[in-house]
């Protein structure tokens, strides 16, 4: 039988994998860098929180707790950060933002 | 205990799957930025597998490894989109 603690781990993992597969495929089949970025951003940052989120409770209480939110509280600063600043590099680049005009091509 | 091991061990292989299907994107490009923020996942994924390991294994000292490789992860990004842009400043 599995207790509420277990449950609520595994639906944790669960979410994280979801989140992270639908990261994959944004990067994957997504038209241009800046789609891609957001897609990266956004649904990994929430992944890999979810899934640290399973890791700490696993750990129960005491110093690996701490740390493990600690990590994901970095991640969470710093994901969408570095997101930010690549998708402003490839602006300042001269890079074009996909437009219907494009039909379907990626860029 | 062990179905959380074995639940935190699967979920740590399939994000090295999904890790290993991003690589298409860094091959692929096309721009220098679609490898930086594919590389970026990756590293994302790879801190996560470390903490799962972790705690699969209940070996808090991985922790730090994990630690450290979230801050050079995200210094890379940075580093590579700043220094890669003519009149610098992307901050």
């Amino acid at each position: 039988m599995v207790s509420l603690y277990e449950a609520g781990v595994l639906a944790l993992l669960i979410g994280g994998i979801f989140f992270a597969l639908v990261a994959v495929v944004g990067l994957l089949r997504l038209p241009d860098i800046y789609t891609r970025t957001h897609a990266a951003s956004k649904t990994d940052t929430l992944g890999a929180g979810l899934t640290l989120a399973a890791a700490a409770l696993v750990f129960g209480s005491g110093l690996p707790t701490i740390k493990t939110a600690l990590l994901l509280a970095f991640l969470f600063i710093t994901n969408p950060t570095a997101a930010h600043a690549i998708a402003r590099a490839a602006d300042d680049q001269g890079i074009e933002p996909w437009t219907a005009d494009d039909g379907g091509e990626d860029r | 205990m062990t179905l959380l091991t074995d639940a935190m061990l699967a979920a740590a292989g399939a994000f090295v799957l999904l890790s290993i299907v991003i690589v298409y994107r860094i091959v692929r490009g096309p721009t220098m930025q679609d490898r930086v923020v594919a590389a970026n996942v990756v590293g994302t994924n790879t801190v996560v597998v470390i903490a799962l390991l972790a705690a699969a294994f209940d070996a808090p000292g991985y922790l730090d490894i994990a630690l450290v490789y979230a801050l050079l992860n995200f210094l890379m990004s940075i580093a590579i989109s700043k220094f890669t842009v003519e009149r610098g400043g992307v901050m």
